[in-house]
């Protein structure tokens, strides 16, 4: 099983590559990548030294081009995916039909992945990513339960890579623009979600208020941490209750299903966190490579570690974790 | 036969009735259906497409609703489930995929898939075509009609209707609660502390939905089961000119519990110019529930309403 690392920057790229990644996954600084946040992402200079870094130690480079273009912007994705070519990195990460067209047909040789923003929960989706367009991997959207992951497994053309560990779209991913719906941007046009420059947040005398293009989306009593306004993690009102509705601040975390995920044929693990700091990815990286590594040692003895599990605790949102949509009761 | 020859050369859409998105007993869509066979739609869209395990309607319920609707003079398409999760879905959207009397409305992949190079099918909204290349990769496996998704506007389909492929037809939707989201977690079970698979079929008690409010008791989203919804009605009356202009080819309604076919009758009457956009939009304002937004439309955050900023132009054209 492959552990696949996120690569916000140099720093972060270097701490993935030091710490046990099999590959690492980056995007450029604009709108064609799914973490398009300010300060976050590779220009050319870093790009070509991330790549070199991390290829001169046998770690692969995957560059996510996986948001979607509007006609206006067309050619921001074609430059993309060019220059990925001409990078040389080791494969692209893509969600749009139109620009999965384009890069088989620019560049044969280059390897193309399905990303989660391409939303294909079935074989027969996967499938026609693969008739079409010869993608030679999926990234499976966090919506399906274990048995459902197997069940993909078996019967997809391509490898299947599962989200393995980090922020948690509770979402089928592609296919969410309630980001948009409250800021006129979403992770499919801009390739953020709840993007920053729609949030403020304001001390007032109820407790602090962070708000989405002005709409209330959590409320903190003293001595609640505060966390991030992403909007379907905030408290609501629902038939008279005030309660997380959709979901609450918390991240996923799969370490105890990983003989599971390797015994249904799962051939790569992926973390989520290209907006988290060098030391998270460093931390992060870490113990999966150890449990990987133990994991694929004895599958049948294998138990996540209390000191791996606390340290994954410790960076998650919320300081909590879920099974997500692998565990049927979650859902 | 897009076109009103009798009067004008003007391009008029015709209108669809999209798929009813909520859980309704099966008597209420009988009887729904009933009226929208009167009704002055030209298209009825039928099925599930939010959540598999609403059965009270059975796939030969929907056969024999489709069937009633096309003798009585509308053309019907079939609609498929939006997220695919189970072997089970798979195996019923193969079902409906093969059916050889009806087109089929794909709204996953999974249902492009399985009609690509072997019949013509329509894109529901959650189809993400965003771009010319891919409207011209879904037109060449078999696609001739596809629905804008939602969150794109005005200049984008302008731009994508100067290379509209041969014989695609465009479709945009004009009115309800848009659909937002779906997860693999129903939030309908979990406001009523109930799993998913014990639901209890609870989405049969909220027709339009059950009501998320801000702290600040601003209605703000609807949970209808799996799927999210926008609390205000998207209603592009205004803007249909714009529609005119443009050469989209059909205009789509979403189903809602109470005066569908009013809704409908005032789209209609004003395709047919028996009344104005201004008075329709009047005449609208009785039939959305918790606010309106044309945000979308206008390239601006969905939620918003462009009305407010618009009405002091009405005012000089002397409507409203």
């Amino acid at each position: 099983m492959e552990l696949v690392c996120p690569a916000g920057n140099l720093p972060s790229l270097k701490a993935a590559v030091d710490n046990g990644a099999s590959a690492v996954y980056m995007g450029f600084r604009d709108d064609t990548n799914a973490r398009h946040f300010a300060g976050l992402n590779f220009d050319d200079r870093r790009a070509q030294e991330g790549i070199r870094y991390a290829q001169d130690r046998g770690v692969k480079v995957f560059v996510a081009i996986n948001t979607f273009p509007q006609p206006s912007g067309w050619s921001r994705w074609q430059h993309s995916v060019d220059h990925a070519a001409d990078l040389g990195v080791d494969a692209l990460i893509l969600a749009d039909i139109g620009v999965m067209d384009y890069a088989c047909n620019r560049w044969p040789d280059l390897r193309l992945h399905l990303s989660v923003q391409g939303s294909a929960t079935s074989s027969e989706a996967i499938k026609f990513y693969h008739g079409n367009f010869g993608i030679q991997r999926v990234v499976l959207p966090r919506v399906l339960s274990l048995k459902q992951v197997k069940q993909v497994a078996e019967s997809s053309p391509v490898p299947v890579e599962v989200f393995g560990f980090g922020s948690l779209c509770v979402m089928v991913e592609g296919r969410c623009i309630l980001s948009s719906y409250v800021t006129g941007r979403s992770p499919n046009t801009f390739g953020a979600c709840s993007p920053a420059n729609a949030v403020s947040w304001n001390e007032t005398p109820d407790g602090l208020e962070t708000r989405l293009n002005n709409i209330l989306i959590e409320r903190y009593s003293q001595g609640e941490s505060a966390g991030y306004p992403t909007l379907c993690k905030g408290r609501f009102n629902v038939s008279g209750n005030t309660y997380y509705a959709i979901e609450e601040p918390t991240s996923l975390n799969t370490l105890d299903l990983l003989p599971e995920l390797q015994s249904v044929g799962v051939a790569a693990i992926k973390i989520e966190g290209r907006q988290r700091s060098p030391a998270y990815v460093a931390q992060v990286t870490k113990v999966w490579r150890a449990a990987i590594d133990e994991c694929m040692q004895n599958p049948d003895s294998f138990s996540a570690r209390s000191s791996w599990l606390s340290v994954l605790e410790k960076v998650s949102e919320g300081s909590q974790t879920t099974l997500g949509a692998y565990h049927r009761p979650w859902q | 036969m897009n076109r009103d020859t009798s009067q004008s050369k003007k391009f008029r859409p015709r209108l669809s009735l999209g798929p009813i998105l909520y859980y309704w007993s099966r008597d209420d869509v009988f009887s729904f259906y009933q009226g929208i066979a009167e009704a002055p739609v030209d298209i009825v869209y039928l099925g599930e497409t939010v959540c598999s395990k609403r059965r009270v309607v059975r796939p030969d319920d929907w056969l024999e609703l489709a069937t009633m609707l096309q003798q009585a003079g509308k053309e019907v398409v079939l609609s498929s489930l939006t997220l695919l999760e189970a072997n089970s879905e798979l195996s019923a959207l193969q079902k409906i995929c093969n059916n050889d009397q009806f087109m089929v409305e794909a709204n996953d992949m999974a249902a492009v898939q399985m009609m690509s190079g072997r019949k013509n099918y329509v894109t529901g909204p959650s189809v993400n075509i965003y771009n010319s290349r891919t409207l011209d990769v879904l037109a060449k496996s078999g696609l001739k009609r596809w629905t804008l998704p939602v969150e794109l506007s005005k200049e984008t389909l302008t731009s994508l209707h100067h290379e509209r492929p041969d014989g695609v037809e465009t479709e945009v939707f004009v009115f309800g609660r848009l659909p937002l989201a779906y997860s693999a977690r129903c939030f309908t079970a979990r406001a009523h502390n109930l799993p998913k698979d014990d639901c209890q079929f609870r989405c049969l008690d909220y027709p339009d939905g059950l009501m998320l409010r801000t702290r600040e008791d601003e209605s703000f989203l609807v949970l209808n089961g799996i799927q999210t919804q926008s609390a205000k009605t998207h209603n592009l009356v205004r803007d249909i000119d714009d529609f005119i202009d443009l050469e989209v080819d059909v205009l789509r309604i979403s189903p809602q519990s109470g005066n569908t076919e009013q809704v409908i009758n005032i789209f209609h009457d004003c395709l047919n110019e028996k009344m104005t956009a201004c008075d329709a939009d009047i005449e609208l304002q009785k039939y959305m529930m918790t606010g309106e937004c044309d945000g979308y439309w206008h390239g601006q955050a969905g939620m918003d309403n462009t009305a407010t900023a618009r009405a002091s132009i009405d005012k000089q054209r002397g409507c409203a």
